[in-house]
């Protein structure tokens, strides 16, 4: 089935689909780094659903009582320890650095090349910081409460391989990011994309948005499970 | 369907400060939950509940995929369907392996007892 000169299909969401892959020309309508960067995201979520999968089966399967991570990860300033605190305060931040991120993404489409730069700088500023507070995290359980990979003090023995696992490599997610906003943003300031459109804005803040996706998960599974 | 013909995503400011909002307001929710320590059935629904809406409004406002075409959506929001069998497998592994263990080795308690609160699982 080929419609050789549809640009906006009729008759709803199967013609399009139909359309879209039917036709002998590019299936995605948008800027093909674009396309790639969903893929890649795509290949990530299996990477991450896998990594939560085996965390949820060595859990299910423990015969010994997997620790509470609200008593773990709880902080005290001065007085009763917060429960889960260090944990909500790093959500917040990534939520803060995807708001500005969704804006950084707007003002580059209007072409504000100095906006879009400070937003980006920001959004990486908060990225910095969340790094900064699970480096603090992995520190505090690592040399004050002793985990390892192999045991902990808690209880079940797997909960040191599945928490630096997942979030060791979200953490890594994030430093890349970090990386990857840096240098977007310098070369908004320096107009490097004045010729070729600021689609690397938007694709970039599709990494960044899925990294804080991928936190949203963590959280429940993770931390409130 | 019409502002993904163009691949081009500018949308109404407002649109992204109240989802922002949103998900603040969301996460507060989620956290309050562990604070007050639910337990049970109603935790999970609500850590889930909150979890999904979270990731539904990132997904759909800020990474776009409402004004996408739906060659892109199918594309992006399909295969991960495969995981929910690799999901289901993997439970049905870790309480056959759960119950073996508890028959062959039995159940043991937590080497540290200083903690306490939830731990009926």
């Amino acid at each position: 089935m080929s419609e050789s000169s549809g640009q906006v299909a009729k008759g709803g969401v199967v013609t399009e689909l139909v359309t879209d892959w039917g036709e002998d020309k590019e299936v995605f309508k948008v800027h093909w780094g674009k396309a790639m960067m969903w893929i890649f995201l795509l290949s990530d979520t299996f990477i991450f659903t896998s990594f939560l999968t085996g965390y949820m089966k060595v859990r299910t399967s423990s015969t010994i009582p997997w620790p509470n991570a609200s008593e773990i990860f709880a902080l005290s300033f001065g007085g009763e320890p917060i429960p889960l605190i260090l944990i909500a305060i790093m959500t917040f931040v990534l939520i803060t650095s995807s708001g500005t991120m969704a804006l950084a993404v707007n003002y580059g489409y209007r072409r504000d090349r100095g906006k879009t730069a400070l937003l980006l700088f920001i959004t990486a500023a908060f990225g910095l910081l969340f790094v900064g507070m699970q480096a603090f995290e992995w520190t505090k359980l690592i040399v004050e409460e002793g985990v390892r990979p192999w045991g902990n003090p808690f209880g079940a023995p797997q909960f040191g391989a599945c928490f630096f696992m997942i979030t060791g490599f979200h953490g890594g997610h994030v430093s890349g990011g970090v990386i990857y906003l840096t240098y977007v943003a310098i070369g908004v300031l320096n107009g490097r994309y004045e010729k070729k459109g600021y689609d690397i804005v938007e694709i970039c803040g599709l990494y960044w948005h899925f990294v804080d996706l991928v936190w949203v998960f963590i959280f429940a599974f993770f931390y409130l499970w | 369907m019409s502002a993904s013909d163009t691949g081009h995503q500018e949308h109404p400011l407002s649109i992204y400060l109240w989802i922002w909002i949103l998900l603040f307001v969301l996460s507060t929710f989620s956290y309050l939950v562990d604070y007050y320590q639910l337990q049970g059935a109603l935790r999970w629904n609500l850590i889930i509940i909150f979890m999904m809406l979270k990731a539904g409004f990132i997904v759909a406002i800020f990474m776009h995929m409402t004004w996408e075409r739906i060659a892109l959506i199918s594309a992006i929001l399909v295969p991960p369907l495969c995981l929910l069998v690799l999901i289901i497998l993997m439970s049905i592994e870790g309480k056959y392996t759960k119950f073996q263990r508890a028959t062959y080795f039995g159940l043991e308690e937590a080497p540290v007892v200083e903690h306490h609160g939830k731990k009926a699982h």
